[in-house]
């Protein structure tokens, strides 16, 4: 880095040790490339198949012929009305909640500071489900609304763990109090609501990608493209932020604005895709472990971990709707993979005896 | 406000003079009676004085006798599970040495539940009281499992540590509940009763076969509680002063596990009652668990009592869960109670 040779050297380095540590960092930057890619063509390749496959099954000529927006008997409606939107919405939430989710784990250091532990997403879910269910508003009204109550909660978790400086366990614990808070709002919203089937009950409770529709999707697709920008150009500032408060602040990182910037974007985008699809259990939290564990401990984690969130999602959409008998939500199918895994990360942090 | 807590003033409040308890022991006794008849007389329907009386008697002629006569079941089950909830969560505290156990907070009321479901879905469980002990079974395994899990690395089981594998655990089996009720539309009816507590579907025959097994629990944990009082001392000089702590703490886990697991196969994992009333109950009557276990008992009856009339009260003609209501109230205290923790012990 260009830092390093502004520094006066105090030390002679061997030149063996220099070209090691070049060659180690373009290796570790090649396996990032190559993450990216593998992960960006399994996610077209989820793409293709959830167009194609079904009930029914049509070639990729159909789907194209309906993506050009001609009329294919049959496919026109299938495709067009229903796997079109699911299919968007699946990939607009998924990428939502992983860029989402590794944003929180990276800006507190913690995996499980992510906005579905600690309550953000059932935050944005109890206010969708209040205003959809019982107010009767839709589309924007909800998402603005889910926005506001989204940056309350993450203001409250915040000022709550505040104490002379916040601690990141402490916040964690608090945040998972008013996860359990918010889910039971949730379900006051959900009984209060005059009529509401079991199928409404898991949309906001787990997620559920069932019923999606154009109105549903766009919401959320704005949202994507106007605040993933915004976020991946704090990427240096948060892989900064990692290093902890005063040594990001010495490397010449503003931090409260970096923090502002990324919890805004990142609320955003929590509340914009909560409001399409409910709070998909565990997409947030998982995107980023395991995105980190395919990139290795090198450079920023938002891209891979948004696109393993679009994968998670289509993925856990696609069993969820054929591999079982019944059709199940997506939020199911992903909580019962996300389920174990957290229960793996406290083994190992326990194991590891860090400070949690 | 815990037993850990070095406060200037500790002896004062460890030991409250006998007179004040009986007092409190009094108060909450005639709170307890009035709930339970606000429960009988209050409901989404309004039934005349007479009525209710005439109902109480035996007779069913009416609409508003009939949904009296249903109504006492159901405050039978929410003192019995209220009771038993209090007093698990209680000894888990002790047991732990934990601010923060509960029952729902560690997962152990989830473990319960799963084990309900999926012997209902994949093993065609049907009596009352196989039901019963496939609860406990899961509440044991769970309580193990989380305990282990929070006990890994330095330190030992620390208040964070367990309270976050509860949590995860709570988490993982909900997910888990959910997936094994969802595909079997025959018994997908009840999946809400198993992912939120409730004590609306209370029957006889229901209470009938859990009332042994909270017996044994509550006998249990009283049993244990001169040995937890030494245990608060910690384990060292709990064993100094001729306690079998591994004893004692064994006899204490399997009462609050029977408590809770029997308790969740009437009622659904309910969560907070077991977090909320062991303090409430320390600030009235002291840390000495002869007097706290019975107190708990009768607390967490008056909280579920309390909580069941509510929610038939605010969201009229419907009811509201009771397992809902107390997480809304459960789990701001839970927050305070994260917030006075000092750094340290977090």
């Amino acid at each position: 880095m260009s830092a390093d040779l502004e520094r006066p050297r105090l030390v002679e380095v061997p030149a063996a040790a220099v070209t090691q540590v070049t060659r180690d960092r373009k290796r570790r930057a090649v396996r990032r490339r190559v993450v990216i890619a593998v992960l960006s063509v399994l996610v077209l390749a989820m793409i293709a198949v959830s167009l194609m496959v079904g009930q029914t099954f049509y070639p990729p000529g159909d789907v194209l012929r309906v993506l050009l927006g001609q009329d294919v008997p049959g496919a026109a409606f299938t495709v067009g009305r229903l796997r079109i939107p699911r299919t968007v919405l699946a990939v607009v939430v998924g990428l939502s909640f992983g860029l989402a989710g590794v944003t929180f784990q990276t800006m507190l250091r913690n995996p499980l500071a992510s906005p579905d532990v600690i309550g953000i997403s059932s935050g944005a879910g109890a206010a969708a489900a209040f205003a959809i269910v019982v107010v009767g508003w839709s589309g924007t009204r909800v998402s603005a609304f889910a926005i506001v109550v989204c940056l309350a909660v993450a203001l409250a978790i915040y000022l709550l763990a505040f104490k002379g400086g916040v601690l990141g366990t402490r916040l964690i614990l608090i945040g998972i109090g008013v996860e359990a808070m918010l889910r039971s709002a949730t379900a006051y919203v959900l009984s209060v609501a005059a009529d509401w089937d079991l199928q409404e009950a898991m949309r906001w409770l787990t997620g559920s990608l069932n019923g999606a529709s154009w109105t549903a999707t766009l919401p959320a697709l704005v949202a994507l493209v106007v605040l993933a920008p915004i976020l991946l150009g704090q990427t240096r500032n948060l892989s900064t932020l990692q290093l902890g408060d005063d040594t990001a602040a010495a490397l010449g990182v503003r931090l409260e604005r970096t923090r502002l910037i990324a919890i805004l974007a990142a609320v955003g985008l929590i509340a914009f895709a909560t409001s399409g699809a409910g709070p998909i259990a565990f997409v947030a939290f998982l995107a980023g472990p395991i995105a980190a564990r395919l990139v290795g401990p090198n450079g920023s984690l938002l891209v891979p971990a948004a696109l393993v969130g679009a994968l998670l999602v289509l993925v856990g959409d696609f069993c969820g709707q054929y591999a079982f008998g019944n059709r199940m939500p997506v939020g199911v199918v992903t909580g019962v993979l996300g389920a174990p895994s957290l229960i793996y990360l406290i083994i190992r942090t326990n194991r590891a005896g860090g400070s949690l | 406000m815990t037993s850990t807590d070095t406060h200037p003033t500790a002896d004062a409040i460890t030991w409250r003079p006998r007179s004040r308890r009986v007092t409190w022991l009094v108060v909450v006794l005639v709170v307890l009676v009035a709930l339970a008849a606000a429960s009988i007389a209050v409901g989404s329907r309004d039934v005349a004085w007479s009525d209710i009386v005439a109902a109480l008697g035996g007779t069913t002629d009416n609409l508003g006798q009939a949904a009296v006569t249903k109504r006492v079941p159901r405050t039978v089950l929410a003192v019995l599970v209220g009771a038993a909830l209090g007093m698990a969560g209680a000894v888990m505290q002790g047991v732990t040495r934990n601010p923060l156990a509960d029952p729902g907070v560690l997962g152990i009321n989830m473990g319960a539940s799963l084990a309900v479901v999926v012997g209902l879905a994949w093993f065609g469980l049907s009596s009352a009281s196989a039901t019963v002990w496939a609860a406990i079974a899961g509440a044991a395994v769970a309580a193990v499992f989380v305990y282990a899990v929070g006990s890994l690395g330095r330190g030992g089981a620390t208040p964070l540590k367990l309270a976050l594998a509860g949590a995860a655990t709570s988490a993982a089996l909900t997910s888990l509940i959910t997936a094994v009720v969802l595909p079997r539309n025959d018994i997908a009816e009840n999946v809400l009763s198993f992912e939120i507590g409730g004590v609306g579907g209370a029957t006889w025959s229901g209470i009938g076969t859990v009332v042994p097994f909270l017996a044994v629990g509550l006998v249990l944990s009283l049993l244990s509680a001169r040995g937890l009082n030494s245990l608060a001392l910690g384990d060292e000089l709990a064993t100094g002063l001729g306690e079998r702590v591994a004893m004692v703490r064994g006899v204490a886990a399997l009462g609050s596990v029977l408590l809770c697991g029997a308790a969740t196969s009437v009622a659904g994992p309910i969560a907070f009652v077991g977090l909320v009333v062991p303090h409430l109950c320390r600030l009235l009557v002291g840390v000495d668990h002869r007097w706290l276990l019975p107190f708990t008992a009768l607390t967490g009856a008056c909280l579920l009592t309390a909580a069941d009339v509510l929610g038939r009260i605010l969201v009229r003609p419907s009811e509201l869960d009771v397992g809902i209501l107390t997480a809304l109230i459960g789990a701001p205290f839970f927050i305070a109670v994260v917030r006075r923790q000092k750094l340290r012990e977090l």
